[in-house]
């Protein structure tokens, strides 16, 4: 299997540049610093071609602003995202092999076009199509995402969020991708509405060979439809695994914690027992490994010195500290 | 069997609109005994807030109820007059909202809001009223209550105002709290923390909960009873493990086949077909009969509530368990 998308030590910061009065201040020798949000901290992992990868982690922990970063939307601070070798800013064009779906449909539709021209623009600009046919192409995907082909003429307001969501596919679809970034694609929709998309995602891997980047905090959900999953927290990759071994066991204690709060319909009344604290800011995070305020196997180390992702089995990584001590006592 | 805490009979909840007058809640009975956790399960749409927001007397106009009863330990609710509504909500009724800033003031100290949410209903001193608001952030698990009382809610995050939401909900130890998706808006882990936290408190103090919400799994772990909404109606309401194990209305089984975690990771899921139907075009007969596999020409005529062992339903071709049809066949 070749890498398809390769995220190479990739960092994404964010800073608060200084206003003019604490540029003033600075100058005049106040200790006066600007303010930056490591919101990805070199994350290394490949997508590999065909395959779907979940991206998890909770609000804040980076996985929007990496999925950003891989169909270009953001450029990386440091490190570099490699499509077929390639660096993704340097793929001509509007970055067409690479498309992402949105959260919202409502907000990621624009409620002054019509559905021909919302699906069909991309192509058109890209001389994908004859202007003539657009239409005509419009309705045929409009046909694959499992709408009526003469919806073309209507605007987003006349559709439900399920029809919205497709409709946003349908236009990721519009210019011939090979890896769709989907950036919490279903978490808008209703179970009922949700379960149907999720299909159609399903569907539209086997037809054009797509390559999926599945961002969800939904864990069901990437369970479902993933290969393998990545797990971040505070901006750093925990964990990789396979979906499976994920599932079955989960190595990084962050996992561990994530998978036993997941609410489950074959768990009954059962007592729950939370982790404790709160997901820390991403502007001050705890030094070492960023989990250790929470975990509760955290030792003197792990406030000193950030784990690094390890191989710790084949096709298996994480970064925590206590596969040394199981490698040690193995 | 506990006395009936609350008796919902045929609540008709309707808002006028300019497409005319739509029934958002057409017709819901339920009872709820003291001290029971009830999860009432919809999505959007279904009618569940309206319900919740009914039994509260939160209709404004142009909603309006325009039928049926709700008896809350033998006070009938509507058309009751304010001054006796507003003596029962806050201190025998409260309500918890999916959005905390909801219940919250941006510009008053929670040590404000508090103390006026007791004083309102106890005539008791301000330094009594201080000192009861510290206890219940402490039960509702915030570190250090005396000085996160002086504080605003910005300064809180969105899990801990949550938190301080249900502790102003349990200031006067109410009979009922109506809880509207509290922790929809949160993270797996804070989810974890807020439903462990309501567990506890409705376990020590005896308060009954509607927990309305659009997630069967949360409800599985919380509720005794589960009662599920569709286009403004209850279709199935019975014991959580029966309505969860043997869900006997199409709806509730299409609901539960839904979740990813009921299917095989990669399988499809078995999706309900079609979208929630507008109130507006519902006509007479049941709601759910374009989407239903089950549907016949009976269903043109709408179901009258029937009662199965624990579950009562409202649907003319309920489904059976094995043995039962074979029963039926010998």
């Amino acid at each position: 299997m070749s890498a398809l998308l390769e995220f190479k030590a990739t960092s994404k910061r964010f800073s608060k540049r200084l206003d003019a009065v604490e540029r003033v201040a600075r100058t005049l020798g106040a200790r006066v610093h600007e303010h930056t949000v490591h919101a990805v901290d070199k994350v290394s992992f490949s997508v590999n071609e065909r395959e779907v990868v979940g991206l998890v982690g909770e609000s804040g922990c980076g996985k929007s602003t990496l999925g950003r970063v891989a169909c270009g939307l953001y450029s990386p601070s440091d490190g570099a995202v490699l499509y077929r070798g390639d660096p993704v800013a340097h793929i001509n064009g509007a970055r067409r092999p690479i498309q992402m779906i949105f959260q919202d449909p409502f907000a990621s539709l624009n409620p002054r076009m019509r559905v021909a021209d919302i699906i069909g623009e991309a192509p058109r600009v890209h001389g994908l199509v004859d202007a003539k046919q657009v239409e005509d192409y419009v309705a045929q995907l409009l046909k694959r995402v499992g709408l009526d082909a003469g919806f073309v003429r209507r605007y987003p307001h006349q559709f439900s969020g399920g029809q919205r969501a497709r409709i946003g596919i349908a236009r990721a679809l519009a210019v011939k991708p090979e890896f769709l970034v989907c950036d919490e694609a279903v978490a808008a929709l209703d179970v009922s509405i949700q379960a149907q998309v999720l299909n159609l995602f399903m569907d539209l891997r086997d037809q054009f060979q797509l390559t999926y980047l599945f961002i969800s905090h939904d864990l069901g959900v990437v369970r479902h439809l993933s290969d393998r999953v990545v797990v971040m927290y505070l901006g750093r990759l925990v964990e990789i695994a396979t979906t499976e071994a994920l599932f079955a066991r989960a190595n990084h204690p962050y996992t561990i914690a994530l998978l036993a709060e997941v609410p489950r319909i074959d768990r009954r009344r059962r007592t729950f027992v939370p982790i404790k604290g709160e997901i820390p800011s991403a502007l001050t995070p705890p030094p070492g490994c960023h989990f250790h305020p929470r975990c509760p196997y955290a030792m003197r180390r792990c406030s000193v010195e950030v784990p690094a992702l390890r191989e710790i089995a084949p096709a298996r990584w994480s970064a925590c500290h206590l596969n040394d001590i199981a490698k040690v006592s193995q | 069997m506990n006395a009936s805490l609350l008796t919902v009979r045929n609540l008709r909840t309707e808002f006028a609109t300019r497409d005319g007058v739509l029934p958002a809640v057409a017709d819901v009975s339920f009872d709820l005994a003291r001290g029971e956790v009830l999860g009432l399960v919809g999505e959007s749409g279904s009618g569940k807030s309206v319900t919740g927001f009914s039994i509260l007397g939160l209709i404004d106009p142009p909603g309006r109820i325009t039928r049926g009863s709700i008896v809350f330990d033998g006070i009938e609710l509507i058309g009751a007059a304010p001054e006796h509504l507003r003596a029962l909500r806050g201190k025998r009724i409260a309500m918890i909202f999916q959005d905390p800033m909801m219940t919250l003031n941006p510009v008053l100290s929670i040590e404000t809001q508090m103390v006026e949410t007791i004083r309102a209903h106890d005539n008791v001193s301000h330094a009594a009223a201080r000192e009861r608001a510290m206890s219940t952030l402490a039960r509702v698990g915030i570190a250090s209550p005396g000085e996160r009382l002086a504080q605003y809610p910005h300064q809180f995050s969105g899990g801990m105002r949550q938190r301080v939401a249900i502790a102003i909900a349990m200031l006067h130890s109410p009979d009922l709290i109506i809880a509207d998706e509290p922790t929809t808006a949160l993270d797996v882990t804070v989810q974890g923390q807020i439903l462990y936290e309501m567990q506890k408190l409705v376990r020590e103090s005896g308060t009954a909960l509607v927990w309305i919400t659009h997630d069967l799994a949360v409800v599985a772990g919380l509720a005794d009873r589960i009662a599920v909404m569709y286009a403004g109606r209850i279709v199935e309401t019975g014991p959580a493990d029966d309505v969860l194990e043997n869900p006997r209305h199409p709806y509730t089984r299409g609901l539960l086949d839904s979740v990813p975690a009921a299917t095989a990771p990669g399988q499809r899921l078995r999706q309900i077909s079609g979208s929630t139907p507008s109130v507006k075009s519902l006509g007479s007969g049941c709601a759910f009969r374009q989407r239903c596999p089950r549907a016949a020409l009976p269903c043109e005529m709408m179901p009258a509530i029937t009662r199965i062992d624990q579950q009562d339903l409202r649907c003319h071709f309920p489904l059976l368990q094995m043995d039962e049809v074979n029963e039926r066949a010998a």
